[in-house]
């Protein structure tokens, strides 16, 4: 089936190969537009359909052509790790396999 | 392109790292990928959306399936706390931001595409490839065609 990925994650998306891709150079979460500006949505999910009938050949990425105008300091923050945030990281690490231990031993973690 | 967008994989590696974690995940890879040309033009095809979003709340470790839901009216929300989006750059509260169904409706009142489908279809992120190849993609791509989708657009979070 014809398919076109409307995506802001590129590195991930490029990695795994798809067919059509429209990369939205924003915080992951909004790829169709910045919220509530219906008319950048509109711009951006006509875009993925240009992309659908122009792409002739798999692995095609197009990039929109809107900048996030939020705080500029969003693609540093994300997943940051500062030195002062490594103990508090470790923890949370032991945390989440305690978690994950607990329920996998209730049979409510999804396994390969 | 590539010189300014986030490097996920490599952050999210550092992340688990961090935390203890040893072995990196290892992200999806296909070496041959499939393409599928137009077989009608755009404004006699009829759209498959497909999110990452849940029709619930989900917890980072509940079991994930398949969902579909109507598109003759937009959903009063969706769901997605348990995703990796950036919590602290933006937010969800437009559904519009990243489903775009209303947007998919106007473009069919403005005849750039045919139509959309019944049904849209919530896609479970899963670490596993196993079951994302062999349950849940077949899964989604059977619904699509029971509800006679031309064009699959995929809006993962």
């Amino acid at each position: 089936m014809p398919t076109v990925i409307l995506g802001s994650a590129q590195d991930i998306v490029e990695h795994c190969g798809v067919p059509r891709f429209l990369f939205t150079d924003f915080p992951l979460g909004n790829p169709c537009g910045k919220p509530y500006d219906a008319e950048m949505q509109l711009s951006t999910v006509s875009h993925c359909f240009d992309v659908l009938e122009e792409a002739t050949t798999a692995g095609l990425t197009v990039a929109s052509p809107f900048q996030w105008d939020g705080d500029k300091t969003w693609r540093d923050r994300y997943l940051e790790i500062r030195n002062e945030d490594r103990e508090k990281l470790r923890l949370k690490g032991e945390e989440r396999k305690a978690q994950r231990k607990a329920l996998r031993a209730a049979g409510r973690v999804r396994t390969e | 392109m590539m010189s300014q967008a986030v490097q996920y994989m490599a952050r999210t590696r550092a992340y688990y790292e961090a935390q203890g974690f040893e072995v990196p995940y290892t992200w999806a890879h296909f070496d041959e990928i499939p393409f599928t040309p137009l077989a009608r033009p755009l404004q006699e095809s009829k759209v498959a959306l497909i999110t990452t979003a849940a029709l619930y709340d989900r917890d980072a470790d509940d079991v994930r399936k398949v969902a579909t839901h109507t598109t003759s009216k937009i959903p009063e929300r969706l769901y997605a706390n348990d995703l990796s989006w950036d919590k602290q750059a933006t937010h969800l509260n437009d559904l519009g931001s990243y489903f775009p169904l209303a947007t998919l409706k106007q473009l069919v009142r403005d005849r750039r595409i045919g139509s959309i489908c019944a049904n849209f279809y919530c896609a479970p992120t899963e670490y596993s490839h196993r079951r994302t190849m062999e349950a849940d993609a077949p899964e989604i791509l059977e619904r699509c065609r029971q509800d006679n989708a031309d064009i699959a657009l995929l809006v993962p979070l």
